[in-house]
């Protein structure tokens, strides 16, 4: 099945009471099948076609306010049309379930997949997990709804996964049968609901004696959804027995260089180990699937043995520290005792193909630093013309 | 694991038949990938799909430069572009062309060529020079990598009106088509 199908199946068998989105490739297909769906009477939902993104992101707010299950989806520019009304999503606490088909911000245009647009929505405060294949995009999109809609969460969760390189792809994925995941996603019951019976103010102005505050507690609800998505994980491998963590781990107990990554790059990225490792290099692939609330412990646990991690970076921080992934897994283990040293560089920009040399490429970088100390030049990006 | 590169035009079926091949692997019990070129699709715009077949997970998610079999669904693209391009020793390509196909193994330095006048075949079953179904009978009769019986089932779920139409021009592909090497 295309993956794009079956994130909009995840979609259905969720039951959502709204979709608001508007069309922009590639999470084209998702919508697509969506409005098919609630036109031919399969989603008993309301399809409420925007004239932007932007409006998007606000109707979906505005319909999950009355207590409706919202889903919507956008890529790139899309995103970044609604980034406005983005954060107000997190900080009204309603809990809209985002598909974000990752592709390159412009400019020059561009379509095709990297990861631009969803570190352009760092500080949203959503829940921000990344799939890296088309099962885990459809398991994360289901568990998407539970984690959001949680009483002691009620954050937006937004799932990513690759543009073109996922949502076009067709490759096998286990749809559950209906009834296999009845009573995994609980109804939604809101505590506070819009309603004109009993009238109640949302989103007022912050004025500088509450702004603070609101801004902490939001912080803090968004910490403390790590509790109840360590649960929904749990509770999802005990159903059906697929495990997910918030740090996945290939071949590092004993790895000398591990390289870090985010999405589908991820599996790619295990190939280049298994070859690896036949040539005798200790080495090992870490996954950063929980993007927000970052895992700190989690990771550093995960990296406490390597002797250098290499960060590979889907999106550039211009003027900056080579990409925003890299910044962030330094500065996450800066506490530790005797942490790793963290190195980077950039591939796979706007669709480029990071081939197999390409993963061998940053695991020399590894082996490189633990031979001269020397770091890599700033903003390295492996596969770059010259 | 194998990989098949797809080179159409954008109108003429080269993802569709790159879907329909996986679909109809992974319904047999394989692990299957398709994925096109992601291009700015146009129609009539030169383009390439893709598909791997394998016993198990494909991680591999790079695009297909060493493919083991390329097939050409546009006779006026054999030539106009390198089509052979990395094609592993051995290894099979199927054209849709009216000439045999010794003269193409001869002129592309291919030695498994798999020949099939596919758009005639198209134009007589379908009334339209759309030539994905018809290509992947020819492929099947040079290399059976998957049931035709699976091929066949998802061609109906994809043409539901014209599925009878279709699996006629796709067995009349596996009559016709002519293989060497």
């Amino acid at each position: 099945m295309e993956v794009s199908l079956a994130i909009a199946e995840a979609a259905r068998q969720a039951d959502v009471d709204v979709v608001s989105a508007y069309p922009i490739t590639p999470q084209t297909h998702i919508v697509e099948r969506l409005a098919q769906m609630v036109a031919d009477g399969d989603l008993k939902a309301s399809f409420i076609t925007v004239e932007s993104e932007h409006t998007a992101m606000s109707a979906a707010i505005g319909a999950s306010m009355p207590g409706a299950r919202v889903f919507t989806s956008t890529s790139s520019q899309g995103l970044a049309l609604m980034n406005e009304i983005v954060f107000l999503a997190a900080s009204m606490r309603v809990p809209v379930v985002m598909a974000l088909a990752n592709r390159s911000l412009s400019g020059p245009i561009s379509i095709w997949n990297d990861h631009s647009d969803i570190m352009s929505v760092r500080d949203v405060g959503w829940v921000s997990l990344f799939a890296n294949n088309g099962q885990e995009a459809y398991d994360l999109t289901l568990m998407a709804f539970r984690i959001g809609e949680d009483p002691r969460v009620m954050l937006p969760v937004m799932i990513s996964f690759d543009g073109f390189i996922l949502t076009h792809m067709i490759e096998p994925i286990y749809i559950f049968d209906d009834a296999e995941i009845e009573g995994f996603i609980p109804p939604y019951n809101p505590q506070f609901k819009a309603d004109p019976k009993t009238p109640m103010t949302f989103g007022p102005v912050g004025v500088p004696e509450i702004y603070t505050e609101a801004h902490k507690q939001q912080d803090a609800a968004l910490r403390g959804s790590r509790e109840v998505i360590d649960e929904v994980f749990a509770d999802f491998e005990k159903r059906f027995g697929r495990r997910y963590n918030a740090v996945e781990t290939y071949m590092t107990d004993d790895a000398d260089v591990v390289l870090l990554s985010q999405g589908s790059v991820f599996e790619t990225t295990q190939l280049s180990v298994d070859e690896l490792r036949k040539e005798g290099k200790k080495v090992g692939a870490v996954e950063l699937r929980m993007w927000r609330p970052f895992p700190f412990a989690d990771l550093q646990a995960a990296l406490k043995n390597a002797k250098v991690v290499v960060v590979l970076d889907r999106a550039v921080s211009f003027g900056g520290q080579a990409g925003p992934l890299m910044s962030e897994v330094r500065s996450a283990l800066y506490p530790m005792k005797d942490a790793p040293p963290v190195i980077g560089g950039i591939a796979g920009l706007a669709g480029r193909d990071i081939m197999m040399e390409h993963y061998r490429e940053f695991f020399d970088m590894g082996y490189r630093y633990l031979e001269t100390g020397k770091e890599p030049e700033v903003i390295t990006i492996v596969g770059l013309r010259q | 694991m194998i990989e098949i590169r797809f080179h159409g035009r954008g109108g003429q079926g080269a993802v569709t038949s790159a879907e329909i091949l996986a679909q109809a692997a992974i319904d047999g019990g394989a692990f299957a990938a398709a994925f096109p070129s992601f291009g700015s699709e146009r129609r009539g715009a030169p383009l390439q799909a893709f598909t791997r077949i394998d016993d198990k997970q494909i991680k591999l998610r790079t695009g297909i430069y060493e493919p083991d079999i390329v097939m050409v669904l546009d006779p006026t693209l054999i030539e106009s572009q390198n089509v052979a391009s990395g094609l592993k020793k051995d290894g099979l390509i199927v054209l849709n062309t009216k000439k045999d196909p010794e003269f193409w193994a001869e002129k592309l330095g291919v030695r498994r060529v798999c020949a099939v006048g596919a758009t005639t075949i198209a134009m007589e079953e379908l009334g339209v020079p759309i030539t994905n179904v018809i290509m992947l009978g020819a492929l099947l009769k040079a290399d059976e990598l998957v049931n035709p019986e699976f091929v066949e089932k998802r061609i109906e779920a994809r043409f539901p009106r014209i599925a009878q139409k279709e699996i006629r021009a796709f067995k009349r592909a596996v009559t016709e088509a002519k293989v060497i090497g």
